[in-house]
Parts: structure tokens; C-alpha cells; sequence
């Protein structure tokens, strides 16, 4: 959980790690020379904490524009001879496939380690995508970490197979292990003496249909020696008639599971570090024992549908067993099966209603007596845009102005923090969403159904990291093509959501080197598209921006600018805002508690006892718009500079 | 010297922004200079902030654990927020569990536009005591803001855990880690509310 800890140079102490820092530990461990990622979360920190190693383990770090470009140049890296790992959530590897996909049938050199980040239960993604699927189609080999421990030790082993197969490999990490924490015995450092060679003599290719044979033919030596890798392991009774076969952070819950039901002296837990290819040899032997099989894995039924298919093939060697899993829906959380995240719990119930053992999910028993003792029903607390965040002003403009230009204006969005303009915070702005930089292209496309009668304006929204990932090609779509619709670009100047990671747009790189900065400005001139800038904090210039560009037809961008509220107050004193008590005349001013209840910052809230509007100093990060906002001027900003 | 709970099953539950996660890692890595085992799970939602956090803590001697707690488990449940204290509760308490309560709330959106009511500071209070026998309640804001700035109540609920007398290790590991963590005029402050909480609720249980 510390930087010290990662390049920590004795090996075999120990030292607590995050799950991200412990994928960065096993390359360094496995002497990696090239990292690229385009931040996404749960593995947003591997790069972040390599950049910050950067010169002094001589490896090249960057923040790739898009996991695309970053899979392409990681694979530069071992088309030269060097050991390189490229990082990604599981949407990133949607955005990588296609040369993915291609990757796969020309192979690779030095050892290339793919880390995907896969999000069971959708914690920080608008979904949970189980990228093993995918890995399969692209015919790569997967491993899968249980635990911090195991995230370093699986990425060093990654870059291994890697190199012996001339294959790129994935590691797919899921949340539980990347944003757990651990200790973590360390291993030793590779030295750091590498030469990129890529001679005349070299070809990369993917062209012809006996790569796929030599693709397969490596897939075939993966999955002899996945069956003898140290990375699946079995635990409990010899020839176990029941067995739970797990990967990943599930193995740890079953392990659990099986403890408090009583049972884990009579059933056998085998691990697959390695979920594909599948170790046939070895499965074929715990199945030959098993009359039952209970699979525990998130978020699909992938090693489980392998595996029935495995056995089918050798229904008569393994004789008959009884498959428990997601496809007859006996293993389930409360979503139901194959949806959302396991834990001990789940398993601990799915496990003793499939071996009939008591077991009741303790949590409290009487909640209903608790909840009387409350007096209200116990609220939720849903997301919401940060106190201060600029996003705020800015979802309060593009409202305030549709509004008065009352054409009923459609409002568009993707992936950033943003996002949150799908839900009370950002007004329920949003009428669609899906992945980074599809408002735009959508903007475009309903920017062309004039001559289908569809007559409203269009507004969409997108980040400035979005911007540059995903909405150039668009853009240039609409231009060419004279899509009418307007892009407001809610530039914050930094990527947000993941933790404040630098652009393209940005001074400095990954490694805090100086960038040459592509400004927006530029790209959009060039592409020959209008454009505005404006700063979102000045709430009625802003409006008036928008409105007026609204009237405009074709493409044109309004870029509203102001830094993350966070960023802005990072390390800094804030500007004290405080509600000066003799100005608000709470309920009687006829605002409708315009700060709390309409604008709706969380920093806004009501004192029920004074009658009258605060500011909660805890929450606040001094940005000063409800001051501008407030009819009766009674919010007071003191500024510190 | 009493027996220490193996594993004990600590949950560090707040709102997005407090601080919260934070607050785990300064107990973790004192774990593990202590010398113990340490698994750590973090829940957090979509955005950065905002949402309902929470921290599973598990601190053993030997065996390894998962990164989450099993339903009604948790030996201590440090709250940073009064609401979320008892959401978690409510999951992960049983009637042994010790609770360490900031008394300060932060009003979930719902509450702010006025569609939903936050409960009276005392019913929640009740409705802890109702289930637990051992509850902190300590202003953790105010002490911080005391101490030098609201943002250090992370520090000041670290701090209680530190004195709730249920952690194997002693709080010297604490002050290591916070000053291995941070530097300069933060480090102080954090200090400070660090032992501001620990001095709080090494007083008498009330």
C-alpha cells in the first residue's frame, strides 16, 4: 500500500499491497521494460504506480490515448525482445480486440502480459463484462489471480508462458483482487539491462491460414502446461467424490464457505490459476473421483460450461457426475445466477442447499424492530457529483438554457464521471449512455434524421479524457458528413473518474516528463468544426453559451473548462463559503431551497432547527457557484488567494 | 494480555470522500509491520465520492483470509457516518460487535432534496444500542476540526480503533505508519487527530 513497498529490494519480506501494486510488483519482478493503460478502474493504479518506478527501473510507462494504441505499442515493445504489459478494464479490451485479435495469429517475443480488469457487480462500470469469453475467442491464454499474493506472483508466471509460448497472455484480475489489499511476500527484482532490437530481418505478420494452425498448436502446449503449473492447487481430502472447482477470489470464499458449514473435510476445493486453456489432464483427474461438482466463479458460467463440455467428451472415462452451477441455477447470489458478484455468503448458502446442510444467512434477525427504533425508513444514499465539481454548473446550464430555448432539447452522454448525469444528481440529464465517446457518434446519427421529421436539438456531452480516447473519429463523422447537433466537452482537465490520471491534453506525461500538449482547440479547428470556450463556474455566461449555440446548425463544440473540484483543492487551503444567517430567509424567500433541494450540491444543506440554509464545511470544497446562484446573495465566499 | 480475536473482522464503513479508504490502509500497513497477516477489501461505488463505502479489515496470525467478511461477523465496525454505521450494521453486526460511531451525519441526496428524512441523531443512536453492548460514540468531525481540519476525522475514528483495546498490536505501529504515509504540516495534523481519537475512547465506556 506504499510505493516503498513495490520496489521494496529484499526479497522475501513482506509487505502490505494493494492488488494493482502487487501486478506491478510481478513485473518488476519479471523485469518488464515497456507498461501502457488507458485508465479504467479496478486496474487504474498498475501504470500509475509503474510510472511512478519509471527511472529507476528503467521501464517505459505511459498513458496510452486509448488501450488500443497502448495494446499496439506494448506489443512494439515485444516484437523487440522486450518484456511488456499493457493494462485495461474489461471495456478496454472491447476497444483493443480488433488488433487483439489479429496480435494473436502473428504472436509476440518478449514476454507480453495482457492485465484485464474484470468488474463482477459492477462496482465502478456500467457493466460487469466477463472478458474470459472474449480471451477465448481471441485464443489467448488466461490466469487468474485469487488473491493479492497471487496477483504478483500469477503476472511474473504470465510473463513466462508468455515467452516460452510467443503469445501474448492475459491475467484477468477482478475487483476483489486488484482493489483488495495484502501482504505479500516478495520476490526477487529482475535486473534492469534491456536493448530493444528490431532488425531488417524482422517480420510481424498476420496473414495466412497456417497461423491459426501454429495458433492452436500453441494453444495445445498452454494447456499441458497449465496441467502442470504450480498456479492451480487442490485442497482437501484425497479422490474427493465432492468437489467445488473455483478461480479466482471465489476459491477464498469457498475455503470459507465450506469452514463454516462444517464441511471442508469432506469436500475438495481445486483452484484453476489457469481458467484457459483448461488443464484437461489434470481436471480429468478430480472428475474421474467426483460424483458432485459445484462451480464458484464470477461473473459467467465459463469454466463451468468448459468443463461440462470436457466431460461430455470423456462421459466415459469420468463416469456420472452432477454438475452444480449458474446453468441449473443452484449457484446464486441475489441477483440470481451468473449475475453480480459471489462471496462466503452466497456460497456458503448455495453450497448448503446443494449438500443439505443448515445454514441461515445471519444477518441481523429482527431488522424490522431496528427500523421502528429509526422513526423514518432508512434512506439510501445514491451517487453524486462531488460538492463543487464543475460537471454540477455545468449539467445546471445545459438545463437551465434547453429549458428556455424549449425546443425540448435530447441531452447525450458515455463514460466518465459524467456518467452520474444518467441520475438525480446530474438532473437525470442523460437519455443515453453506453461506452466511452458513444454520445457522440450517436449525436451524429440523430444529427441526420431531419429528413425523417425528427426535428429537436441535440446536445451531447463528453469528458476531455473521452474526448481524445474515443470522439475524434466522430467528430470527424459529423463534419464530414453535416451532422446537426452541438458537443459540450465538460473539460476538467484531467481523467477524473480513475483517479486524476494526465491526457493528452495535459503538461506532463505518465512519468512526469514534459509532454508536447495536444490542444483540443487544435483538433477541432482542424477538423473545421466552430467552437466556444467558456468557464462552467460562471453559471449565466455558461447558459447564455449554450443557449446560443443551440441556435446554430451543423456540428459545433462548446468547451466548458474549469478543473476537477478535487484536483483544484488537492494540497491546498479552500475558500471558506458560509451562509450568512441575517440574509436567508429560508422558506420565506420563495427559492424552494434553491442551494439544497435544486441545485443540490451536498455541501448545500438545510439547518432545521435555524430554519434557514449552511454550508457543511466537512463536505464543501469552496467553489463558490451557489454563492452566484443564491437570489437572496446570502452564501459568502472568503477567498484565500 | 487477552485473547485477540483470529481473524479479527474489522469493518471501516463511511461516505465516499471521507477519507475512508485511507483510513484502512494506516490500519493494514500497521498490521503487517506488527507482523500480522492482513486481507483488505475495498467497496466503493461508480464515482469517486458520494456513495457508501466500505472496508473489510481481517487481521490474523498465520492463515490467510478472503477479502470479505462473512454476513454478521465483523468483530469492530468503525463508522464514519451514523446512517452508514447502521446500514452496515444491519448486515454485518451481531450483538457482540463493538461500534465506533463519528455522531456527525452527512445527508444523503434523497434527505437534501427533501423526499426522504434522515432520522433523528438519537433514534439512530438507539437503534445502535438496541443491538450492540459496546458502542463508541465520539464527534470525530469536531475533534478533527480541532485538531486542525475537518478532513483529518479519518485520522481521529483511526485513532479510536487504535484505543478500543480489540487490535493485537499497539498504537506505536500506528504512529510509524502515519509517519511513513504522509509528510510535513499534513503529518502533524494527522497526528494529532490520531491521538485525539485514541485518548477519546481510551476513556471509560459509557
Amino acid at each position: 500500500m506504499t510505493i516503498m513497498g513495490v520496489c521494496c529490494e529484499k526479497p522475501g519480506s513482506k509487505v502490505a499491497l494493494t492488488g494493482n501494486e502487487s501486478i506491478a510488483r510481478g513485473a518488476l519482478e519479471a523485469g518488464v521494460g515497456y507498461a501502457s493503460s488507458y485508465p479504467g478502474s479496478p486496474t487504474a493504479e498498475v501504470l500509475g504506480t509503474l510510472a511512478k518506478l519509471a527511472r529507476q527501473f528503467n521501464l517505459y510507462a505511459e498513458w496510452s490515448i486509448n488501450e488500443k494504441v497502448a495494446m499496439e505499442g506494448a506489443a512494439a515493445a515485444s516484437f523487440a525482445g522486450l518484456r511488456s504489459l499493457v493494462i485495461m478494464k474489461a471495456d478496454g479490451l472491447n476497444v483493443a480486440l480488433d488488433f487483439a485479435s489479429a496480435l494473436a495469429i502473428s504472436g509476440c517475443r518478449g514476454g507480453m502480459v495482457i492485465v484485464v480488469g474484470d468488474d463482477p457487480g459492477a462496482h465502478s462500470s456500467v457493466r460487469e463484462e466477463d472478458s474470459r469469453n472474449l480471451c477465448k475467442a481471441l485464443h489467448l491464454p488466461v490466469l487468474e489471480p485469487a488473491s493479492v499474493q497471487e496477483a504478483k506472483d500469477v503476472t511474473r508466471e504470465a510473463f513466462s508462458l508468455s515467452e516460452s509460448l510467443q503469445l501474448p497472455v492475459v491475467v484477468r484480475c477482478v475487483t476483489r483482487v486488484c482493489h483488495a489489499s495484502g501482504d505479500v511476500l516478495l520476490g526477487e527484482l529482475a535486473p534492469a539491462n534491456r536493448r530493444a532490437v528490431f532488425t531488417k530481418q524482422d517480420r510481424v505478420i498476420t496473414f495466412s491460414i497456417k497461423l491459426h494452425a501454429l495458433l492452436e498448436q500453441k494453444l495445445a502446449r498452454a494447456a499441458d502446461m497449465a496441467g502442470n503449473s504450480r498456479l492451480n492447487s487442490y485442497h482437501g481430502p484425497g479422490d474427493a467424490n465432492r468437489l467445488v472447482i473455483a478461480s479466482g477470489p471465489c476459491y477464498m470464499y469457498a475455503l470459507e464457505a465450506l469452514e463454516m458449514l462444517g464441511l471442508s473435510e469432506q469436500v475438495g476445493v481445486l483452484k484453476l490459476g489457469i481458467t484457459w486453456p483448461l488443464p484437461e489432464t489434470l481436471l480429468l483427474g478430480y472428475l474421474k473421483a467426483a460424483g458432485e461438482v459445484v462451480f464458484a466463479e464470477e461473473v459467467e458460467p465459463f469454466v463451468e460450461d468448459n468443463v461440462m463440455a470436457l466431460a461430455a467428451r470423456h462421459w466415459d472415462e469420468v463416469g456420472r457426475i452432477k454438475f452444480y452451477g449458474k446453468r441449473n441455477g443452484r449457484v446464486a447470489g441475489p441477483h440470481g445466477p451468473g449475475i453480480g458478484e459471489l462471496d462466503p455468503d452466497v456460497l456458503a448458502q448455495s453450497l448448503s442447499a446443494i449438500w443439505s446442510t443448515s445454514y441461515t444467512r445471519p444477518a441481523w434477525p429482527n431488522q424490522k424492530e431496528i427500523l421502528d427504533l429509526l422513526g423514518e425508513k432508512m434512506p439510501d444514499r445514491e451517487l453524486a457529483l462531488c460538492a463543487g465539481c464543475p460537471h454540477r454548473a455545468s449539467f445546471w446550464s445545459i438545463r437551465t438554457a434547453l429549458e428556455l430555448d424549449g425546443r425540448g432539447g435530447i441531452v447525450l452522454g458515455d463514460i466518465g464521471c459524467y456518467t452520474l448525469g444518467i441520475v438525480r444528481t446530474g438532473y437525470y440529464l442523460l437519455q443515453t449512455m453506453h461506452c466511452m465517446g458513444a454520445g457522440v457518434g450517436i449525436a451524429s446519427g440523430l444529427g441526420k434524421l431531419d429528413c425523417f421529421g425528427f426535428d429537436k436539438p441535440v446536445i451531447t456531452v463528453v469528458g476531455d479524457s473521452t474526448f481524445y480516447h474515443a470522439a475524434l473519429p466522430a467528430l470527424v463523422n459529423a463534419r464530414y458528413h453535416r451532422a446537426n447537433f452541438m458537443c459540450v466537452v465538460l473539460d476538467n482537465e484531467t481523467t477524473a473518474m480513475t483517479g486524476h490520471q494526465p491526457h493528452p491534453g495535459r503538461e506532463l506525461t505518465a512519468t512526469g516528463e514534459p509532454a508536447d500538449t495536444v490542444q483540443m482547440e487544435e483538433l477541432i479547428r482542424g477538423i473545421g468544426i466552430p467552437y466556444a470556450v467558456q468557464d462552467p463556474y460562471d453559471v449565466p455566461a455558461a447558459t447564455e453559451a449554450v443557449y446560443l449555440m443551440l441556435q446554430q446548425q451543423g456540428p459545433r463544440v462548446l468547451i466548458l473548462r474549469r478543473t476537477c473540484a478535487l484536483a483544484a483543492v488537492k494540497g491546498k487551503r479552500k475558500n471558506r463559503v458560509y451562509v450568512d444567517p441575517a440574509k436567508c430567509i429560508g422558506d420565506s424567500c420563495g427559492c424552494g431551497r434553491f442551494c439544497s433541494k435544486v441545485f443540490a450540491c451536498p455541501a448545500n444543506i438545510w439547518d432545521a432547527e435555524s430554519g434557514k440554509a449552511r454550508i457543511d464545511e466537512a463536505v464543501c470544497n469552496g467553489c463558490g457557484v451557489c454563492a452566484t446562484l443564491c437570489p437572496q446573495q446570502a452564501i459568502v465566499v472568503e477567498r484565500t488567494v | 494480555m487477552g485473547a485477540f480475536y483470529e481473524p479479527l473482522n474489522m469493518i471501516i464503513t463511511g461516505v465516499g470522500g471521507q477519507g475512508n479508504v485511507l483510513a484502512s490502509q494506516v490500519v493494514s500497513v500497521a498490521a503487517a509491520e506488527a507482523g500480522y497477516r492482513v486481507a483488505v477489501g475495498e467497496t466503493f461505488g461508480v464515482s469517486q465520492r458520494g456513495g457508501s463505502v466500505m472496508s473489510h479489515v481481517r487481521i490474523s496470525r498465520d492463515r490467510p483470509y478472503g477479502p470479505l467478511i462473512p454476513r454478521g461477523r465483523a468483530h469492530v465496525i468503525a463508522g464514519f457516518e451514523p446512517l452508514e454505521t447502521l446500514r452496515v450494521m444491519m448486515d454485518y453486526a451481531n450483538p457482540d460487535t463493538v461500534i465506533i460511531m463519528n455522531d456527525r451525519p452527512n445527508y444523503p441526496l434523497g434527505c437534501l432534496l427533501g423526499e426522504d428524512k434522515y432520522p433523528r441523531p438519537q433514534n439512530i443512536r438507539a437503534a445502535v444500542q438496541k443491538m450492540v453492548s459496546r458502542m463508541h460514540v465520539l464527534p470525530a468531525t469536531e475533534l478533527a476540526k480541532e485538531a486542525g481540519s475537518p478532513m483529518a476525522a479519518n485520522m481521529v475514528m483511526t485513532g479510536a480503533l487504535a484505543g478500543s483495546g480489540l487490535l493485537p498490536f499497539g498504537r506505536e505501529y500506528f504512529v510509524e505508519t502515519i509517519k511513513s504515509l504522509f509528510k510535513d504540516h499534513i503529518r502533524e495534523l494527522n497526528l494529532k487527530a490520531f491521538t485525539v481519537g485514541l485518548e477519546h475512547v481510551a476513556l471509560p465506556v459509557k
